[in-house]
């Protein structure tokens, strides 16, 4: 359940943007999540709801955009996706290095005065 | 319908799966509102965390404390390694001790035994230490310059890996009662710790554990692991973990 202090520090990040735009209400957050992130976006959402309550972010949609994991094998140079951390390069077996896919950031919000 | 914003769609992230079928997962979608005034931010959700890890870090070695973060299962062993690690070195190196549990003393009150400072974080319903908690943590320690400072995570090897503290090095513990399997299921983990310590060995005759197995496991998602194999309870393997632990300190 770290979703929950991950929730809470949206939460606290997008307060602090609001505040200095001068908002008084966030009705969308976009979010960037990579799929090897490490995070569970169901449970980001619940627990979002749970941490922006009372908050100027209170309601406020959470657009997630998933970005998805990808590799360069170190040995032969391929490209390909990563299901998971071990992934095997395609062209001769090594594993995949990570190079996309551990995202999570907040990319905008917008905000209704 | 979507909970968090009523749209007229599910989310299902978690995927289901049985052995030799597809796995079953939802589809993620955008959401589509009204107009407002956007506002780009383009900022990490981490990077609060990592900021004070990095003000830890900077606070660690500007004194000369080599900090270790052990993380792993609950039950692997790391309160009674601890314990022993901290016995064994007999007031040749002074150690200080960060206890993270959800509740309860317990684990402080065992270091406390040991005559080392310690200081127990509860972090309630949270699965993991963070850097702002390692920060209020290290204000009541005051550990001292020159030292070797332990910081016993909350039993997990999901959410751990996520939150740098600030540490030298994650050291990842697995007991030998726990499957060697361990390092492939739970990858991200091993790939961000430095050390790896196969404990309980002592009881690797009643069980079929392979520790070559598992230390090739493990060198699956880093190849770069070093491995200590001891246990903790009779003291076998114990000197190596020693003596790593006194060099690290002496180049810190």
């Amino acid at each position: 359940m770290h979703e929950m202090s991950l929730a809470m520090s949206i939460v606290e990040l997008v307060a602090t943007e609001a505040k200095a735009a001068g908002a008084r209400q966030v009705n969308r957050i976009e979010l960037e999540v990579g799929t090897l992130s490490g995070v569970l976006v169901d449970s980001l959402r619940f627990c979002f709801e749970a941490a922006a309550r009372e908050t100027v972010a209170a309601g406020a949609a959470l657009v997630i955009r998933e970005i998805a994991a990808s590799g360069r094998c170190p040995a032969c140079g391929v490209e390909g996706a990563m299901a998971g951390l071990l992934t095997d390069c395609p062209g001769c077996g090594q594993y995949l290095v990570l190079d996309k896919g551990r995202e999570l950031r907040v990319v905008s919000i917008t905000v209704d005065e | 319908m979507c909970d968090s914003c009523g749209c007229d769609h599910d989310h299902e992230d978690v995927t289901i799966a049985v052995p030799g079928r597809p796995a079953v997962a939802g589809e993620s979608h955008d959401h589509h509102h009204g107009p407002g005034r956007t506002l780009r931010v383009e900022q990490d959700v981490l990077a609060k965390n990592n900021h004070l890890a990095a003000h830890n870090r900077e606070w660690l070695e500007g004194h000369k404390i080599f900090a270790l973060n052990l993380v792993s299962s609950p039950g692997s062993g790391k309160t009674t390694l601890l314990e022993q690690t901290i016995r064994r070195l007999n007031g040749t190196l002074p150690v200080a001790v960060i206890e993270g549990d959800q509740q309860t003393l317990l684990d402080a009150e065992r270091i406390d035994a040991t005559g080392a400072p310690v200081v127990q974080v509860n972090t309630g319903a949270g699965c993991h230490l963070d850097a702002d908690m390692v920060h209020r943590a290290l204000h009541t320690l005051a550990p001292p310059d020159r030292s070797l400072l332990f910081i016993e995570n909350v039993g997990n090897l999901v959410c751990p890996a996520m939150f740098d503290l600030g540490e030298a090095a994650k050291v990842v513990i697995i007991s030998v009662t726990e499957g060697e399997d361990k390092p492939l299921k739970y990858p991200a983990m091993f790939a961000a710790a430095r050390l790896c310590l196969i404990n309980k060995t002592d009881l690797l005759p009643h069980l079929d554990f392979s520790v070559a197995r598992c230390m090739e496991y493990a060198r699956r998602a880093n190849p770069d692991l070093t491995f200590f194999t001891l246990s903790a309870r009779t003291g076998d393997g114990m000197d190596e973990w020693l003596t790593w632990l006194n060099d690290a300190v002496r180049s810190a």
